[in-house]
């Protein structure tokens, strides 16, 4: 969202909450497998992403960049209590059920790797990669980059872009759907889940990967990661510690980001 | 002039138009009307509201007050990308192409919304041949005449009907400028319509089936290119006139040869 219209969604991480709830909710009304539940609450997610582009953020969009960061805070804000006052603030999981979310394999023998992480990360990079087909090659795919370039002559071409920012809204609430579903997978999710971890996690992915870089936040999410795994093993109070320690190191040495001007998203 | 006329309904009609940028008045009550098949071109100095013109007949820019009307139907509250679609297409000042996307990817984007008619990509690549072997290319390597071929191929896929021109020949050299005119018959044979801004007056002058000069966002000057002279065209651009606006004023001609800041000072004194 950052990449095609300039908005810094500070809700982007209670949107994965949101999504997670929504399958918890999903799942109790169908009774339908875990994994099953993931296509309709992305989809679900891009109706919302789209609704509240069309609505909410675009009118903040024309009053200036800023307003925008000020109407997702007010919209963090608004979901955090919302889902408290509906879910209450105990944490929630989504079962995956069998052993799959158990069981792992090493690597050398010190190096654990649970199959559920593995299989996250693969669905990450078949995401990235759709991703990156989508805005390659599709028609609102090439649409979303030359609005992204210059709004106007995309309106001279007869391109709403509007519309076209809907669709990249979509995009970015049916992908931070399946995080929210993973994140429920993996471990639960809370009402303020979003804001506390999510949203820090992610913009410290963003920044290190490189701001617009598809591959770079993955990337930055991948570091992120290993430095918090490292810093545990030393301390398991040294997790967070390591990985914003890795993020200031980027910033001093790499401020652009590792990948730069990469694939706009 | 009533031949013109003659040439059934205008297909684009502006009346009395006024437009602001903030407390600036960019244009003070402009009309004209465009009928099929002309060339129409906008003259003037900068600051004279051309470009202001062309971007409010194209909707970028809302109107204060006036009208509007392409085809016979009232575009003035029109959105941009609606008026695109309905068939008035610019091509912007500057150029103005996706520099992130390829050659081809630019004129896709344009032919996204198209309108039926003769005009698509491969036609775009018939017109300029040497686009076939760098369609791959990002437009932001390309010199500034293929530049604005790119955006004149970005603006053909859509099929207008009535295609504005912004500054063609802006930041081009007079050679470049004169081969991308060469293309303007070709466009007009496919029965596109042309409203050009252009402060190379010689140029405007060579292609122009009709025109009219702007100063401080009046008009000064309108009619075909036999029937202006020279130093009417030069008093109507620089506004060494009586100051009534009128249309063929009792006009001096400027053998004086008036120096620029002479010539800033008559066009103050010609519009309070």
């Amino acid at each position: 969202m950052f990449g095609v219209m300039k908005v810094v969604n500070l809700a982007h991480g209670d949107l994965a909450v949101v999504a997670g709830y929504i399958g918890v909710g999903v799942i109790a009304v169908t009774h339908m497998p875990v994994l099953w539940s993931i296509p309709v609450v992305v989809a679900a997610m891009a109706i919302v992403g789209y609704i509240l582009q069309r609505s909410v953020i675009q009118s903040a969009l024309s009053r200036g960049e800023l307003t925008t960061l000020i109407v997702t805070f007010g919209l963090s804000i608004i979901i955090e209590n919302g889902l408290q006052q509906f879910f209450t603030a105990n944490s929630r999981g989504l079962g995956v059920g069998d052993t799959f979310i158990t069981d792992s394999f090493l690597i050398g023998s010190q190096i654990i790797i649970p199959y559920l992480n593995l299989a996250i990360f693969i669905i990450a990079v078949v995401v990235l990669l759709g991703l990156q087909q989508y805005l390659s090659f599709s028609r609102y795919g090439r649409l979303i980059r030359a609005v992204a370039d210059d709004r106007e002559a995309a309106q001279l071409s007869g391109a709403d872009y509007r519309h076209v920012f809907g669709i990249a809204a979509a995009i970015a609430f049916g992908t931070v759907a399946i995080a929210g579903m993973f994140q429920g997978m993996i471990t639960t999710i809370s009402p303020t889940l979003g804001t506390d971890t999510i949203l820090l996690f992610a913009f410290a992915s963003v920044v290190i990967g490189g701001l617009g870089s598809l591959w770079g936040t993955l990337l930055g999410g991948v570091i992120l990661g290993v430095a918090q795994a490292v810093g545990a093993q030393f301390n398991p109070s040294y997790e967070t510690l390591a990985g914003y320690g890795v993020f200031l190191l980027v910033l001093v040495v790499r401020p652009q980001g590792l990948i730069s001007q990469g694939a706009t998203s | 002039m009533s031949g013109r006329a003659d040439s059934g309904a205008p297909l684009l009609e502006v009346r009395d138009l006024v437009v602001h940028h903030g407390q600036l008045r960019a244009l003070s009550g402009i009309s004209l009307t465009v009928y099929p098949g002309e060339v129409y071109a906008l003259i003037g100095a900068n600051g004279a509201g051309k470009s202001t013109l062309l971007r409010t007949i194209a909707g970028l820019h809302h109107p204060t007050s006036g009208s509007i009307a392409y085809d016979g139907k009232d575009v003035t509250g029109l959105r941009p990308e609606k008026r695109a679609t309905a068939g008035i297409v610019m091509v912007p000042e500057g150029r103005r192409l996706f520099p992130s996307l390829s050659l081809e990817e630019n004129l896709k984007v344009g032919a996204t919304y198209a309108r039926k008619g003769p005009w698509n990509i491969a036609a775009v690549y018939e017109l300029f041949p040497w686009m076939k072997d760098r369609r791959g290319q990002r437009t932001a390597q390309m010199s500034g005449g293929e530049q604005q071929s790119v955006a004149i191929g970005r603006a053909l896929v859509a099929n207008p009907r009535m295609l504005l021109l912004d500054e063609l020949s802006l930041g081009l050299a007079p050679v470049i400028v004169q081969r991308i005119y060469a293309m303007l018959p070709q466009i007009l044979a496919s029965g596109i319509t042309v409203l050009l801004v252009e402060q190379d007056v010689s140029q405007a002058l060579r292609v122009a089936t009709h025109l009219q000069c702007l100063l401080e966002g009046h008009t000064t000057l309108e009619g075909t290119p036999a029937e202006v002279n020279r130093e009417q065209v030069e008093a109507a651009y620089f506004g060494v006139s009586d100051g009534s606006h009128a249309l063929w004023p009792g006009l001096t001609p400027l053998s004086r040869a008036c120096s620029p800041e002479a010539f800033t000072r008559c066009s103050r004194a010609a519009c309070p």
